[in-house]
């Protein structure tokens, strides 16, 4: 029960973390219908960011108040890595609006491969870690084998509901969401009654940029390393979880999150660790050989 | 006229503030990651280090290419653009297709001769091994997974799976059963084959960028079986001492029945590489042929059908199942030939050469050549993975940019880079035009606008 319990918080940390990713892919393959390969890199990149920033505001500013440091480290991470996505998305996507299906795909794995090995001469190969930012936990209960939710996880849980529920009334409420739902149904349409198609697809990288961002932060200050290769099985596995919760779906992106952290928690916790990544990429096959459209995704309809 | 005449004016204002812009970007992205660089000091932790001369170099470099873009670069492409739609395949092209190939047969024919010449025989082993064979490799497995993707349309991004099934057979059977290379090739085709049904089986539904991504995620687990199996694949150790293949009984040692001596020649490894280029070059060429010839039957043809519409397909009672199972057979049946020669190359094999990374690059190669263009996937294989080695021998370089500079580890980022690049540049592929299979009267070279990829 003790471990159940404990495995559960564990996984929701991480499906946190995945969900966040996921809501990347999902609204770009909502939009443009593309699988945007890349993504799990700028995952990698915004850690990146994120360490420097927290680098530059502990040891050269001085920054002492933990709170403060790391909504800075947010915060810079945010706005940079929504530029590099945007830029991205100006460079290497834009052009091949338009072109043959296989052509962004291929741009996209290109950029993935560019921006993991960009990071690897820029930073070097090695493994970089930092001292535990946050440290301290509340114990919930157990006598022998203590549940234990440490601040690091609360604070991963609060920052993700906060994100998810603002970035939620973005897309539902407001004339930007409306214009990205409508480019989503039809961009032709969607043109023709005024919507700048362009800009809506920029900005719908640029958001599921800042909340890989977000998932990037988090993730360095949750287990104080990264490296430039962690871009890709993160990535795989948050794109399994944005198919498993219904690609298109904001709330599935979310769930897909939850459920791929807590099957991988509860694998590693019962089963055996080595093999924790084929289950995602078994979920993944699984999921899109048999419910390809997901848990909340709507089915897609074969046209002549 | 006057509006042409206004358009031929360069801009300069906008010229400045397109560079101004550029500028501004590239600050803001290579601040983190070139201004500043992490390393760990003597106690073992992360401090920053700053280099704000390289950021000021990158983002004059940046502001340069976005004033000379905004000024030569969107005139010329929108002037472009309004050119007629219809593109007529250019005179390069057609000589391409039709002239090129022989030449480039010769020419890889004699290249060991040419390589054994110009560089001596210690020299030309770098030359023949690093280049040729490598290159060749990448020809078959670009032949191999043209025929799944440029010709049947199903996108497969987990070919190196089959790549590594026949690496692994090749190197467990002979290493198990001391089996020779001629008995194990057929065979590890066939595993290779009969695991490219298994794995096509449950995906048949499936198409475009989700087959993709399902066969990616088919190549991981493989890759991932093969790390954590220990006890048959010692993981991530890898399997070595693999048995090098012979000249047809012939083994290429030192010892008195060996290659050498057998023909009065003295000793030397050079031998061996030139057999296992000739063995590669025969093993593509095959694989080519095999391939022109299977557009010619039925099968061919049901696949090309397939990749243009695959509910007219299945209208008029092509067995797509079939087909696609096929395809994805033959595909694989080539990549596990490739595999076992791999494995009989290097006489070691480790997971880590079967990695994602390696699909992407094969499948880089096919859609950059231009998919089902048997030359420009051979091209392809020439620039991005020739082009790759060659930066491992630049040294020129160094004393361009000082001794620490190694010119090797770019290699894969102006991969990626140039991946990104030649699809912008050219979304069709290297070789752009297709030959069709049936035609009336005349083989006429047709341009890709005209084809559709399909999204089966």
């Amino acid at each position: 029960m003790e471990v159940f319990v404990q495995q559960l918080i564990n996984g929701i940390t991480l499906g946190s973390i995945y969900g966040l990713i996921a809501i990347g892919y999902t609204m770009v393959f909502g939009i443009i219908g593309m699988v945007n390969f890349a993504h799990g890199d700028v995952f990698m990149v915004s850690a990146f960011i994120a360490l420097i920033a927290f680098l530059i505001v502990t040891a050269w500013l001085g920054v002492s108040s933990v709170v403060l440091a790391l909504a800075i480290v947010l915060v810079v991470a945010m706005l940079l890595t929504s530029v590099a996505s945007w830029a991205i998305e100006r460079f290497a996507y834009r052009p091949l609006r338009g072109s043959f299906r296989l052509a962004p795909l291929i741009s996209a794995i290109g950029m993935s491969i560019f921006l993991s090995n960009f990071v690897q001469v820029t930073q070097g190969p090695r493994v970089k870690s930092i001292p535990p930012l946050v440290t301290g936990e509340f114990v919930l209960f157990g006598e022998a084998y203590q549940v234990t939710l440490s601040y690091k996880q609360l604070i991963i849980w609060i920052v993700t509901a906060i994100l998810l529920a603002a970035f939620w009334y973005i897309v539902s409420k407001t004339p930007l969401g409306r214009a990205q739902r409508a480019c989503e149904q039809d961009q032709k349409m969607a043109a023709l009654l005024g919507i700048d198609v362009d800009r809506t697809i920029a900005i719908t990288f640029i958001m599921g940029a800042a909340l890989a961002a977000v998932a990037g932060t988090l993730y360095l200050m949750y287990y104080g390393v990264v490296s430039f290769a962690d871009g890709f099985t993160p990535g795989v596995k948050a794109f399994t979880a944005a198919v498993l919760g219904g690609i298109g779906s904001l709330p599935g992106a979310v769930i897909g999150g939850l459920l791929i952290g807590l099957i991988e928690t509860f694998w590693s916790a019962y089963f055996t660790t080595d093999y924790k990544d084929v289950a995602a990429f078994s979920i993944l096959a699984i999921t899109l050989i048999f419910l390809p459209q997901g848990i909340l995704g709507r089915p897609d309809v074969e046209k002549v | 006229m006057a509006e042409d005449a206004k358009q031929l004016q360069p801009d300069y204002a906008k010229a400045l503030k397109d560079a101004a812009f550029a500028a501004l970007i590239a600050f803001a992205i290579l601040l983190p990651m070139v201004g500043f660089k992490t390393v760990q000091n003597i106690h073992n932790a992360l401090v920053l280090e700053t280099r704000f001369s390289w950021l000021a170099a990158f983002v004059a470099i940046f502001a340069a290419s976005g004033f000379l873009n905004s000024l030569y670069l969107v005139p010329w492409r929108e002037a472009r653009a309004r050119q007629t739609k219809a593109r007529v395949p250019g005179k390069i092209s057609q000589f391409l297709s039709r002239r090129f190939a022989p030449f480039a047969l010769g020419f890889v024919i004699v290249y060991p001769a040419i390589a054994l010449l110009l560089a001596g025989t210690g020299g030309s082993l770098k030359w023949i091994d690093n280049f040729g064979i490598q290159i060749l490799i990448y020809v078959m497995l670009g032949f191999g997974l043209n025929i799944v993707v440029g010709l049947a349309g199903l996108l497969d991004l987990g070919y190196v799976a089959f790549y590594a099934v026949g690496a692994y057979s090749y190197a467990l059977l002979a290493k198990t059963f001391g089996l020779s290379f001629y008995a194990l090739l057929p065979l590890a085709g066939i595993l290779a084959a009969f695991w490219g049904v298994l794995l096509g089986f449950p995906v048949l539904r499936l198409r475009g960028d989700y087959l993709a991504i399902v066969t990616m995620a088919f190549g991981e687990i493989i890759r991932l079986v093969l790390i954590n199996w220990i006890p048959v694949t010692n993981g991530y150790a890898g399997i070595s001492g693999v048995p090098r293949p012979s000249f047809f009984g012939i083994p290429f040692n030192a010892s008195d029945d060996g290659f050498a001596a057998t023909f009065g020649l003295p000793f030397s490894p050079i031998y061996r590489t030139i057999f296992l280029y000739y063995l590669i070059l025969a093993l593509a060429l095959l694989t080519a042929f095999v391939t022109l010839r299977l557009r010619r039957l039925p099968i061919g043809r049901a696949w090309e059908a397939l990749r243009e519409d695959e509910i007219a397909c299945r209208s008029l009672g092509i067995n797509t199942t079939s087909t696609k199972l096929t395809a994805f057979a033959i595909g694989a049946m080539f990549a596990g030939f490739a595999g076992s020669f791999f494995a009989a190359r290097q006489g070691f094999i480790s997971p880590e050469s079967f990695t994602f990374f390696e699909s992407a690059t094969i499948l880089a190669i096919v859609v950059l050549g231009g998919m089902g263009s048997q030359i420009g996937v051979a091209i392809a294989a020439v620039v991005m993975v020739g082009g790759t080695e060659i930066l491992r021998d630049l040294d020129f370089l160094k004393q361009v940019f000082g001794r620490d500079f190694d010119p090797a580890q770019y290699r894969m980022l102006l991969f990626g880079f140039a991946m990104v690049a030649i699809m912008i540049w050219k979304p069709r592929g290297l070789v752009s035009t297709r030959e069709p299979s049936v035609f009336l009267k005349e083989r006429k070279v047709i341009s890709r606008d005209l084809v559709k990829e399909g999204h089966g």
